[in-house]
């Protein structure tokens, strides 16, 4: 009976995300909410773990409260129980004090041997939050992964995505994994998960539940601070030609050579 | 327009439409294309338990109406109408069991339909008898503690790939219609084969073919309900899918406008868009029109069946009948809309236009339809006098 818990985050739909010009967060009232896609394929495998190897799969968000429809949403894809961390206090956190915060929750929740989270958050893109919390915890984790086997029941084998091919590297339990998409294709809804879903109670946990004091969580907690948040400036312009492939190739071998020694050639 | 649903239906609808957005739309024209059976997406639609929305619970399924069902058909039916009737003739085999079948039959069939891990078929029409289902000349005859069938059911919806297929034959020939009775008849069972895949002009990932029966031999116990009420069971059966159609026709109807309707705004001739020109206004105007008039009588006569009317052959010939001359009317305008890119195969209307005719086609005819119709006025106004 494994205890597998999957730390979900709530981002806006939108890649035109607004930013609040005084704190530098983002504006997301009015931006419709989402599941962070990674968070989706973490959900996925534990589902698939649970279901090959049996046990119960919780999901976890730390958020504003209607960060719960993100956690209804993942109940109908089939997760037996579901907590909310939210509370004015945790606002404002940064990697470290967000990671504190589910740490100290999945302690509550009696500790768990699966936790699963998304390679990174689409908006917040750090990728730091899995690797601190299992940091948190003092259990080892595997980032990246693109395929799990179990060699016993408390021994992982985990595939690590890298940009040329992939490293393979043994786990014990517990443990924490962070995914990446090519390790599985989420499933879909079922509706009577949906119908379980909308009448299943989640716990909202604040502060006071998790007993962390209050400087170390929110903007309290957090050792960075985003100073600033700007597009990054243009990378020059671009031009599209078309024409036969040869007249095309032979054009674009004169621009490379006209643009001098700071353009590599490579075999 | 605001159809008054309940959370729970609209919970439904938008699960199915998911489905159809993510998983059917994107491959619908390879599976047109290239004439393969939509076995993931049945995988797909059973894992999001819309396989059993019909079966009751105690058989696994989710126990739900013809309205819900009709939602789901519509839903799918924006994807692909190809996919959507491999899903609905299922359910047609499925029916009889449903209608007549014994405790045993529905333990032994229903869960797996439910789960998805199995379809059904109904095989009634028959190289000689079409609209005319009276003229079959299969026969089932009575062996001991068997029946031994013979005969070919033609044009079989899912014939091949179901693992069982709900048979009409004749126990007694001497009776004609009355003499008729409905079968369970496994894939394999021994003496049953299938005929090629049957090339069609539409519904392409939908598979047609012929069933063969050579001295089958089944248990008796295969029978549904009693010998000589297979035409009972047609009927019925038939008077319950018939909104199905309909609905099919509302999905793929709803398709058609918009594409017409995006296609339309973004069009420019003249120097202006050419939903700008009132003639393709009127055409569109129409079509949106049409389509829900259909979809309010579909869902109209869904909820009638669902307060268990006794007799509703009038009702379930008209919510067939009116969505499915809609749907061919508007795919025939969509690609009018659309001009010579809606003839190209790259974009979807043509397909969909193909798709439309054989909603006017199976399920009876629309030309049965009006007949239908028109005996029960008859009987109506008969009455009245
Ligand atoms: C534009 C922007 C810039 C930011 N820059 C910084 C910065 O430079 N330094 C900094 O410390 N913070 C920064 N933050 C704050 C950051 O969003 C939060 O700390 C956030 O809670 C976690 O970081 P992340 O979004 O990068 O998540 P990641 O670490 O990328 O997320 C990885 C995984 O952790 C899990 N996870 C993450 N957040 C939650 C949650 N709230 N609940 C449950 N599971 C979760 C999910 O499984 C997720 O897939 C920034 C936020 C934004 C929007
Ligand atoms: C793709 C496809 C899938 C099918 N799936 C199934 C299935 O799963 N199970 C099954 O049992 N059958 C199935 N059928 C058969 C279908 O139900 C018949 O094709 C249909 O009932 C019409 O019969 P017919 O084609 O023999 O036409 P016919 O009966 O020969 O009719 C030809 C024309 O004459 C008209 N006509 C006939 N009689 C009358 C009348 N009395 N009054 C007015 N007009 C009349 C018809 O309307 C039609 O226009 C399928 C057919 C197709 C094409």
């Amino acid at each position: 009976m494994l205890r597998i818990i999957v730390c979900i985050k709530q981002v806006p739909e939108t890649q035109e995300v607004r930013l609040d010009p005084v704190t530098h967060t983002l504006k997301r009232e009015g931006v419709k909410a989402m599941i962070n896609p990674f968070d989706l394929y973490a959900l996925e495998e534990g589902l698939r773990v649970k279901e090959a190897r049996g046990g119960k799969v919780t999901v976890l968000s730390m958020g504003p409260p209607q960060a719960e429809e993100a956690l209804r949403e993942a109940l109908g894809f089939g997760a037996d129980a579901a907590v909310l961390l939210s509370d004015r206090a945790f606002a404002g956190a940064d990697t470290w004090a967000t990671s504190l915060t589910l740490a100290r929750a999945i302690e509550k929740l009696g500790g768990a041997d699966l936790i699963f989270c998304g390679k990174q958050a689409i908006d917040g893109d750090t990728a730091q939050v899995g690797p601190e919390i299992a940091e948190h915890l003092n259990i080892p984790y595997v980032a990246w992964a693109r395929k799990l086997t179990f060699n016993a029941d408390d021994l992982l084998k985990v595939e690590r995505l890298l940009d040329h091919g992939y490293d393979a590297v043994e786990v014990e339990l517990p443990a924490l994994i962070t995914v990446v998409k090519e390790i599985n294709e989420p499933r879909l809804p079922s509706f009577k998960a949906k119908l379980r879903a909308k009448k299943e109670p989640i716990p909202v946990w604040g502060l006071g539940d998790l007993g962390l004091p209050p400087e170390e969580v929110g903007l309290a907690g957090s050792f960075t601070q985003v100073v600033k948040v700007f597009p990054p400036p243009a990378r020059g312009t671009s031009e599209t030609w078309t024409g036969p492939p040869a007249e095309l190739a032979a054009r674009l071998w004169q621009r490379l050579q006209s643009l001098g020694p700071s353009v590599v050639f490579r075999k | 327009m605001d159809y008054l649903l309940t959370e729970e239906q609209q919970m439904l609808k938008d699960l199915a439409r998911q489905i159809a957005e993510e998983r059917i739309k994107p491959i619908r024209a390879q599976l047109d294309e290239e004439e393969t059976f939509p076995w993931d997406i049945m995988a797909a639609l059973a894992q999001a338990d819309l396989c059993g929305t019909i079966i009751p619970e105690e058989y696994g399924g989710l126990g739900l109406g013809c309205l819900e069902n009709c939602l789901v058909l519509e839903a799918l039916a924006e994807g692909c109408v190809g996919v959507a009737t491999t899903y609905a003739a299922s359910f047609l085999g499925a029916y009889p069991l449903l209608l007549f079948g014994s405790e045993e039959q529905k333990q032994r069939y229903l869960p797996p339909l439910a789960k998805g891990e199995a379809l059904s078929a109904f095989a009634l029409t028959e190289p000689q008898a079409g609209s005319d289902a009276g003229a079959i000349q299969a026969t089932a005859v009575k062996d001991g503690d068997f029946y031994v069938l013979n005969g070919t059911k033609q044009w079989i919806t899912n014939a091949g790939e179901a693992r069982f297929n709900t048979v009409i034959a004749l126990t007694d020939r001497s009776k004609g219609a009355r003499g008729a009775s409905a079968f369970l008849v496994e894939r394999s069972d021994p003496g049953v084969s299938f005929g090629k895949k049957e090339k069609k002009m539409g519904i392409r990932a939908s598979v047609t073919r012929e069933v063969i029966l050579e001295d089958c031999r089944i248990p008796k116990d295969r029978l549904i309900g009693k010998e000589g009420l297979g035409f009972i069971v047609t009927m019925r059966t038939l008077d319950l899918a018939r909104p199905g159609a309909g609905a099919l026709a509302v999905g793929l109807a709803q398709s058609a406008l918009d594409e017409a309707a995006s296609f339309a705004k973004e069009r420019h001739q003249f120097g202006v868009s050419i939903f700008s020109f009132q003639a393709v206004q009127h055409l569109l105007a129409d079509m949106a029109t049409k389509l829900e008039a259909a979809r309010a009588l579909v869902y109209a006569v869904a909820r009638f069946i669902d307060s268990k009317p006794k007799d509703f052959s009038k009702e379930g010939a008209m919510a067939k009948l009116f969505p499915t001359d809609m749907a061919m009317a508007v795919t025939v305008d969509a690609v009018q809309v659309m001009g010579g890119h809606g003839y190209m195969r790259e974009y979807p209307v043509e397909k969909m236009m193909r798709d439309a005719k054989i909603l006017q086609i199976f399920e009876g005819t629309n030309q049965i339809m009006r007949n239908i119709i028109g005996l029960a006025l008859n009987k109506e106004y008969s009455k009245k006098k």
